[in-house]
């Protein structure tokens, strides 16, 4: 009971804190004081507050988009387990209706945006979908591999399963797990190197030019759902890279807590050090991913 | 070469001396002279009731010479040469635009800042005096079929800049066509300077483009100077040569930061923001305006630079070099930088000469165009700045070349400042001549600056024609997205980083 609350505090409330890491950190690469850790929430808390423009030429998609997409990623985010403790829902084959709930809500966003019938928001549309195309396969191939090595198709017991003893193990395909699913947290959560979330240039935007036509809390909306997808996937991720048991419960959720900062820190660093990919290029490095992730579970199925 | 009236940089002449030709006569001389490798500085119109004098101005490629002529249309109609010239094709619709004379046989016969002519009851499209025209309407150069789609941007922009309208013809994220569209900065500056010079003119010069203070400032002066007579003394030359490279420096430095912002790196976006600061306050030290407002004047400089100051400002340069070097070295030494600024919205070589496109664009592209050394002036005359040019004339070569120009800047700068000469910064500049021509050429940091005077019977200004290095790259930045990919266009925008209201005017 006392981890299910901590497990819903964590998936409500830490989100945006990461986006607040990754801000101080890119920052301090800057040589710049940089906003407030909590800054994300302010800004949450400033959008609810505010009233909403709706383009006269969108209809009920423009508005079910941002909802449905925090929906799904809510959704998504009890399915997945937080370091070593198990996730509220579980069921056999929960892998699946996660990478969906996550197919649905890209459904949404990209509806959402040719709904608003801007060439800005269709030319991002296409982008986004051609890009999660790619990624898919990626995140598929991870997760046949977890399952393999597990022995489950239950979320819960993939992720909890790995162990420090696992990289000892079967070292060559995580070091590749790991690689393949950081490469796909930055290009699903629109980081560079492959989207700039900071760019106010439209024309180079993949998922921000989407969402370009909302307002007010809908866009509170997006931006949260955006903090929450990066929180999931970065929980999946950090559950293959560093899977620490201390042995106590409230000791694993200290371990996953400074684990999640870390990460975030780390995506900070990558996008001070790194410039944007040249779109065309975008790709390439995912199928790379691909490949990566797909040799892992070629070195599991041998 | 009698059907030319050469002369250099900087001078005065009796407008009855410019030779005199026929229509006829007038564009054949010009076509010559193109096809000889001459080209085409400014072109403009003088309407003057139902007729229209034109004057053009032409510099040759080597020896520092400039040629002028003028002509007479005394028809409402002129012959373009812009089908075979492409240099000419803005000029020609400026003409059109401002004396209402109908360029024939223009291949791309747009207005170019959607105002009225100078003069009543006369438009190069017909349009009544009372008609009310529209910034940004007309007709787009469309490509039709199913796969092709349009992007259209601006004029408000999602960031702080200037407005304009850019339209794209795409398919998929491939850019077939850009055409840009200008003229939402249209304050009428030239119309304005008819009568003058007025006690304001002077300020007006200084915001023609509001980062170019110094460039179009002196060149003001220059044509003043001319006009009356006099010479700036030596200090006046050498603190103007100062003002003018570190405005050159804030310029090229705030644009390699934003280059390094553009592709998302941002340790150089960061550090250059801060630097370019760092300029702007040295423009303080001399004149107390960042932006080098109030510095110059006709005859001088408003302010002088004593030996305290001096040594403040060499202090203040060393360290600044420092860090734009650290800063700068970063962008070379990130593959991921330079992955994106290599081969991105090139323009070649060939392309470049046949626009006319002048400054750091043009020395990417391999073109050795820069006033300060072909038409030396000011201090110029006595230091040279070596040239610098690229030859990819990609995003990365025009970075490149604005780094090395901002290295050539500092040891400039660091010399005049070293040994600085002594006497006054200031003459009294006489009542200016009648029945003149003055023409001035600077070279700002966009690239050549021109300015050129003619007086009446009462020493009034008949016409001041200013030319903005902006006028002639527009159509580079154009060019450069060919063939690209859209989601560059902002990268290669910055790489040109052109001005709204200098080609607005």
């Amino acid at each position: 009971m006392i981890d299910t609350i901590i497990h819903f505090s964590l998936i409500l409330l830490m989100p945006p804190l990461l986006l607040g890491i990754i801000g101080k950190t890119k920052a301090a690469f800057a040589g710049r004081v940089g906003a407030p850790f909590l800054q994300p929430y302010y800004d949450l808390v400033k959008l609810l507050q505010k009233g909403s423009v709706f383009s006269e030429t969108t209809t009920w998609v423009f508005r079910a988009g941002p909802v449905v997409t925090l929906a799904a990623t809510l959704v998504a985010a009890t399915l997945v387990p937080l370091g070593n403790h198990s996730a509220p829902i579980s069921f056999t084959g929960d892998m699946i209706l996660f990478a969906y709930l996550f197919g649905l809500s890209r459904f949404f966003t990209t509806a959402a945006a040719l709904d608003t019938g801007s060439s800005f928001e269709g030319m991002g549309a296409a982008r986004e979908v051609t890009f999660s195309c790619l990624v898919e396969p990626t995140l598929f191939f991870a997760l046949i591999s977890l399952a393999r090595m597990s022995k489950s198709l239950t979320l819960s017991t993939m992720l909890t399963y790995t162990s420090p003893g696992i990289w000892i193990t079967a070292g060559a395909s995580m070091l590749l797990l790991v690689g393949a699913l950081f490469i796909t947290l930055l290009a699903e959560n629109c980081r560079i190197p492959f989207d700039d979330p900071n760019t106010h240039l439209e024309l180079t935007m993949i998922h921000e030019v989407m969402v370009l036509d909302h307002s007010g809390p809908a866009f509170g909306y997006i931006l949260y759902g955006a903090a929450m997808k990066l929180f999931v996937l970065g929980a999946i991720f950090m559950n293959i890279a560093l899977p620490a048991r201390t042995g106590s419960s409230l000791g694993d959720w200290g371990v996953f807590v400074v684990g999640m900062i870390l990460l975030a820190v780390l995506i900070g660093v990558v996008e001070s050090i790194m410039a944007r990919l040249r779109l065309i290029r975008i790709p390439q490095l995912l199928i790379a991913a691909t490949i990566l992730s797909a040799f892992a579970m070629l070195l599991i199925l041998r | 070469m009698s059907d030319l009236l050469t002369f250099y940089n900087g001078s005065a002449l009796p407008i009855g001396d410019i030779p005199a030709p026929g229509p006829d006569q007038f564009l054949q001389t010009l076509g010559d002279h193109l096809d000889r490798g001459w080209r085409v500085i400014s072109y403009f119109g003088v309407p003057e009731g139902d007729k229209t004098a034109l004057f053009c101005l032409l510099a040759a490629r080597s020896e520092g010479q400039l040629g002028m002529m003028q002509t007479l249309a005394t028809h409402g109609h002129f012959p373009s040469l812009s089908r075979h010239y492409p240099q000419l094709q803005l000029f020609e619709r400026e003409i059109a635009e401002q004396c209402g004379l109908v360029m024939d046989d223009h291949p791309w016969y747009k207005p170019v800042r959607f105002h009225h002519a100078f003069v009543p009851d006369r438009d190069g499209w017909g349009r009544s005096s009372s008609e009310q025209i529209r910034v940004g309407v007309m007709d787009f150069y469309q490509v039709a079929g199913e796969e092709v789609h349009e992007v259209a941007v601006g004029p408000v922009h999602a960031g702080i800049i200037e407005p304009g309208h850019f339209r794209f013809q795409c398919h998929g994220e491939q850019v077939f066509h850009l055409e840009i569209s200008l003229g939402y900065q249209h304050r009428g500056i030239e119309q304005m300077l008819i009568g003058g010079p007025h006690p304001r003119s002077l300020f007006q010069m200084e915001t023609i483009a509001g980062d170019t203070t110094i460039g179009h400032g002196q060149a003001y002066c220059m044509v003043m100077e001319a006009l009356a007579g006099v010479r700036p003394t030596a200090a006046a030359q050498a603190l103007r040569g100062i003002a003018l490279e570190l405005e050159r420096l804030a310029n090229h430095t705030g644009d390699l930061g934003a280059i390094a912002g553009d592709v998302g790196y941002l340790p150089t976006a960061s550090f250059c923001g801060r630097i370019r600061g760092d300029f702007l306050n040295m423009s303080a030290v001399l004149c107390g305006s960042r932006f080098g407002r109030g510095l110059l004047c006709p005859g001088g400089t408003i302010f002088d630079l004593d030996k305290e100051l001096r040594s403040g400002l060499l202090k203040s340069l060393d360290t600044a070099r420092s860090e734009l070097t650290t800063a700068i070295d970063l962008l070379w030494s990130t593959p991921s930088v330079m992955g994106r600024l290599e081969g991105t919205g090139a323009v070649p070589h060939e392309f470049a000469a046949e626009l006319g496109l002048v400054g750091p664009a043009a020395r990417a592209s391999g073109l050795k165009r820069d006033v300060r050394q072909d038409f030396p002036f000011g201090i110029f005359r006595m230091v040279h700045i070596p040239v610098v040019t690229g030859y990819h004339g990609d995003v990365c070569a025009r970075t490149v070349i604005r780094w090395q120009e901002a290295q050539k800047s500092l040891d400039f700068a660091t010399e005049q400042l070293r040994q600085f000469p002594g006497g006054g910064h200031r003459v009294a500049v006489p009542a200016i001549g009648a029945n003149r021509c003055a023409v001035a050429l600077t070279e700002g940091w966009r690239g050549e600056i021109c300015h050129v005077a003619l007086t009446d019977a009462n020493s009034r200004f008949r016409r001041y024609k200013i030319t903005d290095p902006s006028f002639h790259n527009w159509q580079g930045l154009a060019m450069a997205l060919r063939g690209q990919q859209i989601s560059d266009f902002p990268l290669c925008n910055k790489s040109f980083n052109l001005s709204y209201c200098g080609f607005d005017l």
